[in-house]
């Protein structure tokens, strides 16, 4: 049964957009760190998307994409009043929450803020003191700050050509903040595998435990395929349903970077098509 | 040999199936068996004896009274051919496609001792489809809808595989009322991520689906067992039993160093990307495969088989098949292996992979095969093979697929406390009636067994199915009267 599009909210124009769906049975369920897999029209591919945010009362879910291709282009043609055609979750495993001690410092980058808003959420909602850094390249593209803001005492923020915030990387201020406080209990990081594995690499020397949430290629999202499998110490797992968060001290960042690109010519030749002729769906 | 000679009039040779040529279906997703026409159907109907006590019957999972649709064909009433094919089998068009007859109703055939045997299966694909031409739910209940009488009662089915949709399908001609909860966007499980479109073209499982739905049987896709609703959550919400078929689906993989490289799939992500997601029409369609030089399935069931002539299909110039044993332990069907061949498939027996080698972006480029040897049968009867030392190739290859089996998902039994399983988190469950540990909860098929067919699945649903019925309905159960009359003229 389709799903609803009940808001649609341009947080980039042209690149980054929140859509708040209709999907009751699955905002019911629905936990930081569970994602969706999603399909636009009938010749659609499956793509994964975190839920960004769930609202049992209202029976919705919050989806937040990056314009990166043919079927995050298809969905950015979509509004408030459409429908997403198939609409299957919560999937994954849930981020495990437990009241620590210290602070849990949860990093976020480009579209993997959204996604990490849900985890620092769930960490605050447990009675954990958050602190959030996000980045982008500059201003306008970082995104959920009002959020973050809601509830975190403090969000930093690093863009690349410093017209907000820290010039530099999210990991400058991370490692800043290891120095100065040895009780941090926790690191989290949502974003591109590049800096994901940076933070991994910055979190290592403190021995403080560092969970990533990884993006691997997906289809079916409930463990029957393996196409998102992964090595996280030397052994494979699914992410759909052994994560997508994993030790980030143990995954192979290089292996998943490279499994990334396994379909690039196929991708690029699919977002041409749709470019110069429009979806090719009958309307 | 002249003195024993059977005495009986010599018999008509089993009546040939019209195929797609070979080089031609090599390169298209159109059904390669073509099927029978009305003259064809009639002629292979007259070779069938009639036996008083049919061992065909007995050889088939779900009993279905072949010399009794056969017998229809003949006198050509082909609406109650159907009629008694659907008394047992809620998807005839598949069965008559996909089964093994060989091994089942066709390999207990008597005319087959001295011939070939009844092509009860071509036969059952010709009824089935030249009825789902027209309505399928009118013939099976009289009716064009079927009223649910009992709708006190509610039954809910997880997996809308083989399995599942016997077991709906027989509870709903029951006049209970039965939601199909599927994780994925379509319903059929294997039947339509699987099997591909030139062995069961989708059409005839949407059929067979719809035909369902006129029954009165409920369908909600996109709902995940175990994570968008558990079996707790069913039983507490009104369902009087749930029946698990969610199947085998969780691949395995070698476990061989460079099974990562882009470029090796498990079969579950070939096959699910082509037919499921529709990728040998890319662009057309959004989920895309890449096309390969040279592929590499490894694996001797029917999977390994269809993974291996889709790849065909998709234009590699060279596919090869890496089997561990020879082409006699092969598990998959004889016809399936025999069309593969035809199409151009290279068999490499007594091959098992050690390493796939990558190139600098990762992608597969190499595969190092081990040549092995047989060696004394182990449990399963088979000679295990063993390796050759020091005896290994290198073959050059730029995709790999691996088709060595599945094991059980867990999303079920992790979220369904108490619920009793054994090696490798199969659910146990009752042979007889498939109730599980938990009262009023019934599994069946792969979930089961482990990987078995289409048919055992379904035969396993129609049970569990039995056994739900005679428990909600009491004696109301034995009160229907096509299914109980079959099975009393097959005890006769």
């Amino acid at each position: 049964m389709p799903s609803r599009i009940l808001r649609k909210r341009k947080l980039i124009p042209g690149m980054t957009s929140e859509l708040v769906i209709e999907a009751p049975h699955i905002a019911a369920k629905a936990l930081p760190g569970n994602f969706v897999i999603l399909r636009v029209w009938e010749d659609g591919e499956r793509i994964p998307l975190t839920i960004a945010d769930a609202d049992k009362e209202t029976g919705t879910i919050t989806l937040v994409y990056l314009v990166m291709g043919k079927t995050t282009a298809h969905l950015e043609t979509l509004d408030a009043g459409d429908d997403i055609l198939d609409l299957c979750g919560p999937l994954g495993r849930a981020t495990e929450i437990h009241k620590v001690d210290g602070p849990v410092i949860c990093v976020g980058g480009g579209t993997g803020i959204a996604a990490m808003h849900h985890i620092a959420k769930g960490h605050h909602m447990a009675g954990n003191l958050v602190v959030t850094i996000i980045g982008a390249r500059c201003e306008d593209l970082l995104l959920f700050r009002d959020e973050l803001c809601s509830f975190c005492p403090e969000v930093l923020i690093a863009t690349n050509d410093g017209s907000c915030g820290r010039q530099g990387l999210v990991t400058d201020l991370l490692v800043e903040m290891l120095e100065n406080d040895k009780t941090v209990a926790e690191v989290v990081a949502v974003g591109p595998v590049p800096m994901m594995r940076a933070v991994a690499e910055a979190t290592r020397p403190f021995g403080v435990k560092t969970t990533v949430s990884l993006n691997s290629i997906m289809v079916d999202g409930i463990g029957m395929c393996g196409a998102c499998r992964v090595s996280v110490g030397g052994e494979t797992r699914f992410a759909c349903v052994d994560g997508p968060e994993f030790d980030g001290h143990a995954v192979d960042f290089g292996e998943l970077g490279a499994r990334l690109t396994a379909f690039k010519d196929q991708e690029r030749l699919s977002y041409e098509e749709f470019k110069s002729h429009g979806c090719n769906c009958s309307k | 040999m002249a003195a024993t000679a059977p005495s009986k009039k010599a018999k008509a040779p089993r009546t040939a199936m019209p195929e797609q040529d070979p080089k031609v279906r090599a390169r298209n997703f159109e059904e390669v068996a073509l099927g029978y026409t009305a003259e064809m159907a009639l002629a292979e109907a007259g070779r069938c004896l009639q036996c008083k006590k049919p061992a065909c019957r007995k050889g088939c999972p779900v009993e279905i009274d072949i010399p009794g649709f056969i017998k229809q064909i003949t006198a050509g009433d082909l609406d109650e051919a159907y009629a008694v094919l659907r008394q047992t089998n809620s998807l005839p068009a598949v069965c008559g496609r996909v089964c093994p007859q060989e091994t089942q109703c066709e390999g207990s055939c008597i005319v087959g001792k001295k011939g070939e045997p009844v092509a009860i299966g071509r036969l059952e694909r010709f009824v089935a489809d030249t009825h789902l031409a027209k309505t399928a739910c009118e013939t099976v209940t009289g009716g064009p809808a079927c009223s649910m009488p009992r709708d006190d009662l509610k039954v809910a089915c997880i997996g809308s595989g083989p399995a599942s949709l016997t077991c709906a399908g027989y509870l709903a001609a029951r006049g209970i009322p039965v939601t199909v909860f599927e994780a994925l966007h379509e319903v059929g499980g294997v039947l339509v991520y699987g099997i591909p479109e030139f062995r069961l073209p989708k059409a005839v499982v949407r059929q067979e689906v719809e035909a369902m739905k006129a029954l009165g049987v409920e369908f909600k896709t996109n709902w995940v067992g175990g994570k968008t609703i558990t079996v707790p959550e069913l039983l507490e919400s009104g369902y009087s039993a749930v029946f698990i078929g969610v199947g085998a689906g969780l691949p395995r993989f070698l476990g061989v160093p460079g099974e990562n490289l882009i470029g090796v799939f498990s079969a579950n992500e070939y096959l699910t990307r082509v037919n499921l997601g529709r990728a040998y029409k890319f662009p057309a369609t959004d989920t895309p495969t890449f096309p390969a030089k040279h592929v590499v399935v490894f694996g001797g069931g029917n999977v390994a088989m269809d993974a291996a002539r889709t790849a065909m299909r998709l234009g590699a110039d060279k596919v090869s098949l890496a089997y561990r044993r020879t082409e006699h332990e092969m598990p998959c069907r004889r016809e399936e292996l025999h069309h593969a061949k035809e199409e151009g498939l290279d068999i490499l027996c007594l091959n098992a992979p050690v390493e796939f080698i990558g190139d600098e972006t990762g992608r597969l480029k190499q595969i190092v095969l081990q040549r092995m040897e047989l060696g004394e049968p182990d449990e399963s009867g088979r000679c295990s093979p063993v390796a050759c030392q020091g005896d290994t190739c290198t073959l050059e290859a730029d995709m790999a697929i691996v088709a060595v089996g599945t094991g059980a998902n867990p999303l079920i039994s992790q979220t369904t406390p108490g619920l009793e399983t054994y090696r490798r988190g199969y659910i146990v469950a009752d042979p007889a009636t498939g109730e599980t540990s938990i009262p009023n909860v019934f599994a069946g098929g792969d979930i089961v067994t482990g990987a078995a067919t289409v048919i055992s699945a379904m035969g396993a649903g129609r049970r569990a199915a039995k056994a739900i019925a005679d428990r909600l309905l009491g004696g109301a159960a034995t009160d229907m009267p096509p299914d109980n009359a079959a099975e009393d003229s097959a005890d006769a």
